[in-house]
């Protein structure tokens, strides 16, 4: 069946675009845009998670790693040689996309616990090479001068352009989410996730499937790191490779449900509101991570397929809808 | 007859245990070969040299007129040998549909998504599980399973078909069925290899059999010579009378 023709990626774009335009419909406030803007970072991360953790069953517990090197790439371009923008995005991309591909090579041959604990050694190696690194400013970072905005239109000009821009790059990753879904590429990574030996028994090449799922969910988080700096105005090592941020866009993931196009938006959605009410009440703010983490448990333990895999196996006839 | 698959002096050791001592025998385009032997005998790890799950220690699988010793799996499947696995692997998330179609887009043909599900919907059929074709694999029971295994192998459209036990636990009459299906691949053209210990089942599909003890090849030959020979009367079948038995059940 043709991909427009099933109502999921619908559903899925009618959402994304929701969240997007929010901002413009409650007055245009730059409130309203922080909090889209955080909620599709999330939603853009998660989703990118997802084509290693979902289809491929793979656990990166460092993903952030690429968010935070694409982010470093891109600002040194814009703020050092002054490149436009997208310019610094797809270096972003091919930065992220790069290390992803050389790791892959080496530790994407170990399985289970072993790679997840891999990717968290990698995640702090980059941080502690970056906080070296002078040309990246070393443990202070670099701040973005301000006039580099004139070139976009003023400050407020240009937050709108990086908005715009995580709202589209998000509506093409849950695209290519979609496409991966439903490919022949999608369904040999699915065959890894349930069974890698007998995947490869049936012909599935999984040593190129795998790294070439690394890489696609390497690239996006590069972007958007690239797009989330450059609105920041100012990077270092310790906002870029945050590891309990890995942890959260997991959360998110299992919330929502691995394997689904639908499950991590729906995640990062419910999650981020869920910090957001926790952040601001009294009782939770300083113990918002011990509630990730305790969600994180019950999860695992009661649902493991996520809110949305839930519902597809209740509900079986919800499965044409709830991609 | 050209030998489609010609296994040469292939050894394989785990640590100190010798599970395949020189194992070598011809397999003719076209035949059904039986492989017999004791628990232990080192027949699954003879599969598992074949297709390059395991690197052999020494000697040579050559397929189709291609050395594929110490080949990945993959490329082996690529060529058109396929198998199934004597504890059933199906990915269980996904559907039998999803499965079979999985068989057909990796193997030897490598077709496109749409072509896939044509060959697994005709496979589904002809092996009987086309109404269960939506359910997760997760929910078949063990002839299910054992029918999802043998319908993705055959999806994949092999040229040689390694069959792992493929009888093993199931009833009377779902013996009685997969042998029929046996029968139609095989006049298919598809060249099979076969382990098994439902014995008259074997004996009486098979024109060739190889007997397998302590990973030595003790016997080979057509049926009634292996059931026939003191040798293997001794390691496996025990009881000089079985062989009559034997021959006797269903043709």
């Amino acid at each position: 069946m043709k991909p427009w023709r099933r109502p999921g990626i619908w559903l899925i774009l009618a959402l994304t675009i929701a969240v997007s335009v929010w901002p413009l419909l409650a007055g245009n406030k730059p409130y309203a845009r922080e909090v889209a803007f955080t909620m599709l970072k999330a939603m853009a991360l998660a989703s990118s998670l997802n084509l290693l953790l979902g289809y491929t069953g793979y656990v990166s517990f460092g993903h952030i790693v690429f968010f935070g090197l694409g982010g470093y790439v891109g600002f040194y371009l814009i703020s050092v040689h002054r490149l436009p923008l997208y310019v610094a995005v797809l270096a972003g991309a091919l930065s992220a996309a790069l290390l992803a591909f050389l790791l892959g090579k080496a530790i994407l041959r170990l399985r289970g616990a072993y790679f997840a604990l891999a990717t968290i050694g990698v995640n702090e190696a980059v941080r502690s090479f970056i906080k070296n690194f002078e040309p990246f400013g070393g443990p202070t970072g670099m701040t973005l001068n301000f006039r580099i905005y004139d070139s976009y239109g003023g400050a407020n000009q240009a937050l709108w352009i990086t908005y715009a821009s995580i709202a589209v790059l998000t509506v093409i990753i849950l695209l290519v989410s979609f496409w991966v879904k439903t490919s022949r590429f999608g369904l040999g990574l699915m065959a890894i996730r349930e069974n890698e030996d007998a995947a490869e028994v049936m012909g599935v090449v999984a040593p190129s499937a795998k790294t070439w799922a690394y890489v696609l969910s390497a690239a996006f988080p590069g972007m958007i790191g690239v797009l989330f700096f450059f609105k920041n105005g100012n990077i270092e090592p310790g906002d870029a490779f945050v590891l309990h941020q890995s942890i959260e866009s997991i959360v998110m993931v299992m919330l929502g449900g691995q394997g689904t196009v639908l499950g991590p938006l729906f995640g990062a959605a419910a999650y981020q509101r869920l910090r957001g009410f926790l952040l601001v009440s009294p009782l939770f703010k300083n113990i918002q991570l011990t509630v990730a983490g305790v969600l994180l448990l019950v999860i695992v333990l009661f649902v493991p397929a996520g809110v949305i895999g839930w519902l597809r196996h209740r509900f079986p006839r919800l499965r044409r809808v709830l991609e | 007859m050209s030998a489609i698959l010609q296994v040469q002096d292939v050894s394989k050791s785990f640590g100190g245990l010798r599970a395949l001592t020189s194992v070598s025998f011809d397999l003719p385009e076209g035949q059904i070969l039986g492989l017999i032997g004791p628990n232990g005998a080192g027949k699954t790890t003879l599969f598992n040299c074949i297709n390059g799950v395991f690197l052999a220690d020494s000697g040579k699988v050559i397929f189709r007129g291609q050395d594929i010793s110490g080949w990945k799996p993959y490329r082996v499947a690529h060529l058109g040998l396929a198998r199934t696995h004597q504890i059933v692997q199906p990915l269980n998330e996904l559907t039998v549909l999803e499965n079979v179609m999985a068989g057909a887009c990796f193997g030897h043909e490598q077709t496109s998504l749409g072509r896939s599900q044509e060959i697994a919907q005709e496979v589904l059929d002809f092996v009987g599980l086309a109404e269960r074709s939506e359910v997760l694999a997760a929910s078949l029971n063990v002839a299910q399973k054992k029918r999802l295994e043998l319908a993705r192998a055959l999806a994949a459209r092999p040229y040689l078909l390694l069959l792992d036990e493929v009888l093993a636990g199931l009833n009377q009459v779902e013996i009685t069925e997969m042998l029929e299906v046996l029968r139609e691949i095989h006049e298919q053209g598809v060249t099979i290899l076969i382990i098994e210990h439902v014995m008259h089942a074997l004996m009486n599909i098979s024109q060739q059999v190889i007997v397998l003890n302590y990973g030595e090849q003790i016997a080979a030959g057509t049926p009634e010579e292996v059931a026939n020979d003191p040798v293997v009367i001794e390691a496996y079948l025990g009881d000089p009378k079985i062989a009559e038995r034997l021959m006797g059940t269903d043709a």
